[in-house]
């Protein structure tokens, strides 16, 4: 993304026969230059500055910036009402329900049970599937970086799951393990009895992790292979005259070197294992009992299923929101001291 | 022959298939299983009636009992392969069957008198056969070309306003300086880890109050401010020199001209990637459309997918078949636009 260097066929066009979109693109930019010139004269360079950065700002003040701070609002009211000013304000005392436990460890002893259920999930799920994600990704970046026949086919194949949406991936390996499934079938022939996968605790969980690592993997392979491939070739030719190894190059030459994109898919991978949502919901919908209920979850089923609690759904969405500014502050300080390097 | 497996063992410059070429292509070929594996599997069992579905263990290709068409019987009978009491074996159409007491006769002799066999003496003729049984009555109740023409709208729409209002913000706020304008660009960097699921009741609420519920425009507006999208194309413009801004305004082109007609063209590459990724996101996009829409004929294709799970329970064959409709259109978009969107992702990982 450094290179100014553009293709030809990008430049401002000046091409002789102009295809029809050129046509119809440079038509509208002309149309529009005549009212944006006639405001330009008006406002000045500085105000067509600020003229350009105002959609964007309008949109994501609107949509983004004002409902975090209306979720103040309702972390800190309560009742079920929607609208502000019908909810009275109770201070902290949402917040402290999700926390209100006997033992912090044992979420069978909180008010909120799911809630810290919830959490502990989460963490067991964030920390098993990105370093589940990472190894796979690196391990199938570096193989795919050989020299090997059809790179370019197999690059497809891994990053093929990724555009699936997460309720076809769901749907699909709930059909995979049902318990007349393939993989049952496949088990049977090694004299191994059907398992109930999506209602046994330990297979759900397990299986959570395994599908959406196998629905996201391609994309951090992509990213890896990137990185593998933007490493210079003399460093393993100097590396090959000293004298060493397959083992020696990969620890003294390819990793050190990967760093910086290792560190991106980690941080990217680590923001969305946190937010992880959607195939679960399809998959398992938290079950079996609330073994696969994650936090995102959470405040989806308090927020708008059931009972339909507005301020424990905002409380909860404050807590995550604070995790993620300090996975935020992590990934700056990393970057930060990469850039001391 | 050993001309053959030399050539064969050969890879590229260099001698044998070495243990680590058998390796590497193993876990590849491995791979590739994985990948396509389950969606294959898919796609066979959609087109398999339930009888075959609740089968175990299953078969791979969807097979069904052979039918024959036989005079004087208005509908095909499903034939049987009959073992008689001299052991022989003859192949009998089946005219009805009570328990387990199956009539049949002869298709070669239809005007004979069925003769009764037990069902222990019968064995199923089956065939190879994709019934689209699966997809017609899926349709029924899955309004595939509703759901699929509001994704597209959604996608469409939603990609192309992106692309505008993010390029002009990452415009303004490479190639100006002015007031504020560190302070817009850390606002908006500083929400790139809260996305719209942490913040979903605040979020509904201001989608109501502006009257967007169940409308497409609900979906597509709030997202498009992707504070992704504005680092992405200011990075890149970044890189972009202001010398060329400045030979155009000295030839009279006013900043919009300038905008349009010579920073678009070159951050196209950057435009190229932020295209793919609000493509995807938006297609499989699941939590914000499933609370903004409520109305069926406002859902997207994950959202319709969705209920439809939910109101057929049990009829796993018909959502079989409607999860690979619901499959189809991005795996054709894939298999034509494949090479741009692997080499599109993996340069956005270089920033």
């Amino acid at each position: 993304m450094q290179s100014t260097s553009t293709s030809g066929k990008n430049k401002p066009s000046l091409v002789p026969n102009p295809s029809i979109l050129e046509t119809i693109y440079y038509g509208v930019i002309n149309l529009l230059d005549t009212v944006f010139s006639r405001i330009q004269s008006l406002v000045g360079i500085k105000g067509m500055a600020y003229l350009f950065v105002i959609p964007n700002l309008l949109i994501f003040g609107i949509f983004i910036l004002l409902p975090m701070i209306l979720n103040f609002g309702y972390a800190f009211t309560g009742g079920t009402r929607l609208f502000l000013e019908d909810r009275p304000y109770v201070g902290t005392r949402n917040i402290e329900q999700l926390f209100e436990c006997e033992d912090l460890l044992d979420y069978r002893t909180c008010r909120e049970d799911n809630f810290i259920r919830a959490i502990g999930n989460t963490a067991w799920f964030v920390v098993s599937q990105v370093s589940l994600m990472v190894i796979v990704s690196l391990l199938t970046a570096l193989i795919l970086n050989q020299r090997i026949v059809g790179r370019a086919f197999f690059r497809s194949v891994f990053f093929y799951p990724v555009l699936l949406s997460p309720i076809v991936v769901a749907l699909m390996w709930n059909w995979i393990l049902t318990e007349n499934g393939i993989i049952n079938a496949f088990l049977a022939n090694f004299g191994i009895e059907r398992i109930p996968f999506l209602t046994k605790e330990f297979w759900a969980r397990s299986w959570v992790v395994l599908i959406s690592v196998w629905s996201q993997m391609g994309f951090y392979t992509l990213i890896l292979l990137a990185g593998l491939q933007s490493i210079p070739s003399d460093l393993y030719e100097a590396a090959d005259i000293d004298g060493a190894n397959v083992w020696n190059k990969f620890w003294g030459v390819t990793l050190p070197l990967l760093m910086p994109t290792m560190l991106v898919v980690l941080v990217l991978s680590l923001i969305r294992a946190v937010q992880v949502f959607d195939i679960v919901f399809a998959f398992t919908d938290g079950g079996p009992g609330t073994a696969t209920l994650f936090i995102v979850q959470y405040i989806y089923d308090i927020g708008f299923r059931g009972d339909r609690i507005p301020g424990m759904a905002a409380a909860a969405s404050l807590v995550m929101a604070s995790a993620l500014i300090i996975l935020t502050i992590f990934q700056i300080t990393l970057r930060s001291r990469e850039g001391e390097f | 022959m050993s001309q053959v497996i030399d050539f064969l063992s050969n890879t590229k410059g260099r001698n044998r298939l070495s243990l680590s070429d058998i390796l590497t292509y193993t876990y590849l070929l491995l791979g590739t299983f994985i990948m396509f594996g389950p969606v294959i599997w898919l796609v066979m069992s959609s087109f398999k009636p339930v009888t075959e579905l609740n089968r175990f263990p299953p078969r791979l290709l969807p097979y069904q009992q052979t039918m024959i068409e036989v005079a004087g019987y208005d509908d095909p009978l499903p034939l049987w392969d009959v073992t008689l009491e001299d052991g022989s074996v003859q192949r009998m159409a089946e005219v009805s069957h009570f328990s387990v007491a199956y009539e049949l006769i002869d298709p070669n002799n239809p005007t004979m008198e069925p003769e009764t066999f037990r069902r222990n003496n019968l064995k199923i003729v089956e065939e190879v056969r994709f019934s689209f049984a699966n997809y017609i009555d899926g349709v029924q109740s899955f309004d595939f070309f509703t759901y699929l023409t509001n994704s597209v709208i959604i996608t469409v729409f939603a990609t192309i306003l992106t692309l505008l209002v993010n390029s002009m913000a990452a415009f303004s706020l490479s190639k100006y300086k002015y007031a504020g304008r560190d302070a817009f660009f850390i606002v908006m960097i500083s929400t790139l880890m809260v996305p719209l699921s942490v913040i979903l009741v605040p979020a509904f609420l201001v989608v109501q109050s502006v009257g967007w519920l169940d409308s497409l425009i609900g979906v597509i507006i709030p997202g498009a401010a992707t504070p992704t999208g504005v680092f992405l194309l200011r990075q890149y413009m970044l890189t972009i020199p202001d010398e060329l801004i400045d030979a155009a305004r000295i030839d009279g082109a006013s900043e919009w001209r300038i905008y349009a007609q010579v920073i678009i063209p070159l951050a196209a590459p950057a435009l190229a990637v932020l295209t793919i990724f609000s493509v995807m996101w938006r297609w499989n996009d699941f939590l914000w459309p499933l609370i903004v829409l409520q109305s069926s004929d406002n859902y997207t294709l994950q959202v319709g997918l969705n209920a439809f799970r939910g109101d057929l329970q049990t009829q796993f064959h018909l959502i079989l078949a409607m999860t690979v409709l619901t499959l189809l259109p991005i795996t054709v978009v894939f298999a034509f636009l494949q090479k741009y969107i692997t080499t599109g992702i993996a340069t956005s990982g270089m920033k």
